[in-house]
């Protein structure tokens, strides 16, 4: 008889993903529950640009001054657009991926199927996105609507170039996200992740002040961070003024994209696959 | 077609899973042949759950070779996974999803169209006696309903293999034998089954046959009356006696192979292989409640391997 002796984990370390059309059905599991669930789902991101509009835009922006004399309402569209739909991103794709993995076991029992790792993975992570996504239209919706009196959108790119630039942000913070429910144990670890990771990024990566007033070390900080290459892309869309710089952001975003994603696999397998 | 026998459903040879400081299952071999009904049984850490996390591809083996349905487990897992159909012991339901759209979601999983997958839950449902729950949460099932669910989802794609890992645990008695009979139904649909339990009255209720587990290995293997007849005898002779009296009473028996063998658990011995004897000693002492004769059963085989019980 032959006896086989394998590597233990040879799936963990596979780098190539082992996606199907199963990632398309755990997409649409979700979106199934979404449509049950829509409207608690949605009340949350319908009313946040109102409230943040109202807050920020008109009772902050009148006592804000910025060089050049540019409105603080019109500064704010474009930082809007990228720090909200990160945090839908971040809530689906962190706690619900986490929920689902660790306190119904949803995931132990879709990939009883034949759906993989992967493909659990993959679905779940673009159904972040989608929310992302979603959330980044409504947003510039809510701005078209008010565009008359706070001037918010300043170029019709904007319009054109929101699907690609909330997609990439939204695929990237759910492979971050989902990277940190696959080694998160308790669900209070979340409280890391979200204060020292996605709440510093939200305040500063210029969406909501002039990222170059602050000190150049603050800055190549700055440029670490993902959303601030989300932030720059809007305002340059916003701007309508296209520049190579945008190519570099964009770059970006798709190479850490690309790297987290690969981490996202292979620690959700290490973690389903013992 | 070949003339030769069909291949078995699941080949398991010399299968292991080692991790960094212990052995969970250690080199066993066995097949399940197509519409057999086969059981695994042990205590707790025998290595059942092990085992069947293999063959459903949760774990890939460290050593041997593993294949189901003909797919090698760590080559294919997908094909592996297309023909089976899991029962696992903790509750997995999808509580985001009413009881149907359950079973209708698992079969989008398993790439059956929508028209089937309606059809096959509203099938599912009425098998296990749960359509009138088709549009409640999964929450507000009772544990027994939701054990029928499970099982029902796991047939949802129409497995050859239906794998259960402890089916009954937890469950109190009424519901377990509305379990048992819905499987022993399954027999007229030709499913292949292969379940672990630590329950001997379930092992010889469901089993063709049953593979007993101990400390990750294979200690016997047969039908339940194969194994009943051979480890533990038509007569078991219960004493609840001091261990002097046991061993004054047995002092004329021959001890060893073929002779009676004596086994005690927390204050009550058990002999086997006593023969006509045993409902003499019973007769003699005249009191039940400290000498009585009863046939063997599972529970005595394991104790006959392993000196040990099943539940602890």
């Amino acid at each position: 008889m032959t006896t086989l002796t394998r590597p233990s984990t040879p799936a963990v370390a596979r780098l190539r993903p082992d996606v199907s059309i199963g990632a398309v059905r755990v997409w649409l599991r979700n979106r199934d529950v979404f449509l049950r669930l829509w409207k608690s789902e949605l009340s949350g991101m319908v009313i946040e640009p109102w409230l943040v509009i109202a807050a920020m835009g008109l009772g902050l922006g009148r006592f804000v001054e910025l060089d050049g004399g540019e409105d603080y309402a019109a500064f704010l569209g474009p930082g809007l657009l990228a720090a909200f739909p990160m945090f839908t991103t971040v809530f689906e794709s962190g706690w619900g991926s986490f929920v689902r993995l660790e306190m119904q076991h949803t995931y132990d029992a879709v990939i009883a199927t034949p759906v993989s790792v992967d493909d659990v993975v993959t679905g779940d992570l673009l159904w972040g996105a989608t929310r992302g996504v979603m959330s980044a239209c409504y947003i510039l919706l809510v701005e078209l609507l008010l565009n008359p009196s706070l001037h918010m959108v300043g170029s019709p790119w904007i319009v054109v170039g929101i699907l690609p630039v909330a997609a990439v942000l939204g695929l990237l913070f759910a492979s971050i996200s989902i990277m940190f429910a696959s080694i998160a144990r308790a669900m209070s670890q979340f409280q890391y992740f979200f204060n020292l990771l996605i709440l510093p990024m939200f305040w500063f990566s210029g969406a909501f002040f002039p990222f170059e007033s602050l000190p150049e070390w603050a800055r190549t900080i700055g440029w670490f961070l993902p959303l601030t290459h989300a932030v720059n892309l809007y305002r340059d869309l916003n701007g309508g003024d296209l520049a190579w710089s945008m190519v570099g952001d964009f770059t970006w975003l798709l190479a850490a994209t690309a790297i987290t994603y690969v981490l996202a696999l292979a620690l959700m397998r290490r973690r389903l696959i013992v | 077609m070949t003339t030769a026998a069909p291949r078995p459903h699941i080949e398991a040879r010399a299968l292991t899973k080692r991790y960094d400081d212990y052995t969970a299952v250690d080199a066993v071999s066995f097949e399940v042949q197509p519409g057999e009904y086969l059981g695994l049984l042990g205590p707790n850490g025998a290595g059942k759950t092990t085992t069947i996390r293999m063959i459903t591809c949760f774990s890939p083996p460290t050593g041997g070779e593993l294949r189901v349905l003909g797919h090698d487990v760590l080559r294919d897992p997908r094909s592996v996974k297309a023909g089976l159909g899991l029962v696992p012991q903790d509750e997995n339901l999808d509580p985001d999803l009413p009881v149907a759209k359950n079973l209708e979601v698992y079969g989008r999983y398993h790439g059956l169209d929508a028209p089937t997958r309606r059809a096959r839950a509203a099938e599912q449902l009425a098998f296990f006696q749960l359509e009138d729950k088709a549009a409640v949460p999964v929450h507000e099932l009772s544990g027994g309903m939701k054990r029928r669910l499970m099982i029902a989802r796991a047939l949802v794609a129409e497995p050859t293999i239906l794998v259960l890992d402890e089916p009954t645990v937890g469950l109190d008695p009424q519901a377990r034998h509305l379990v048992w009979q819905k499987l022993r139904q399954l027999r007229n649909r030709g499913v292949t089954m292969l379940l672990t339990t630590h329950y001997m009255d379930e092992a010889a209720h469901l089993c063709d046959r049953i593979i007993v587990m101990h400390q990750g290995g294979i200690l016997a293997e047969g039908t339940p009356t194969e194994l009943i007849a051979e480890h533990a005898g038509e007569a078991v002779l219960e004493l609840r006696l001091p261990a002097t009296e046991v061993e004054a009473l047995l002092a004329p028996f021959e001890a060893g192979p073929g002779g009676v063998d004596v086994e005690e658990v927390e204050g009550l011995f058990y002999v086997f292989g006593a023969g006509p004897a045993a409902h003499e000693v019973a007769t003699r002492l005249g009191d039940p409640s400290r000498a009585f004769v009863r046939p063997g059963n599972l529970e005595d085989v394991f104790l006959r391997l392993t000196g040990r019980g099943l539940l602890e």
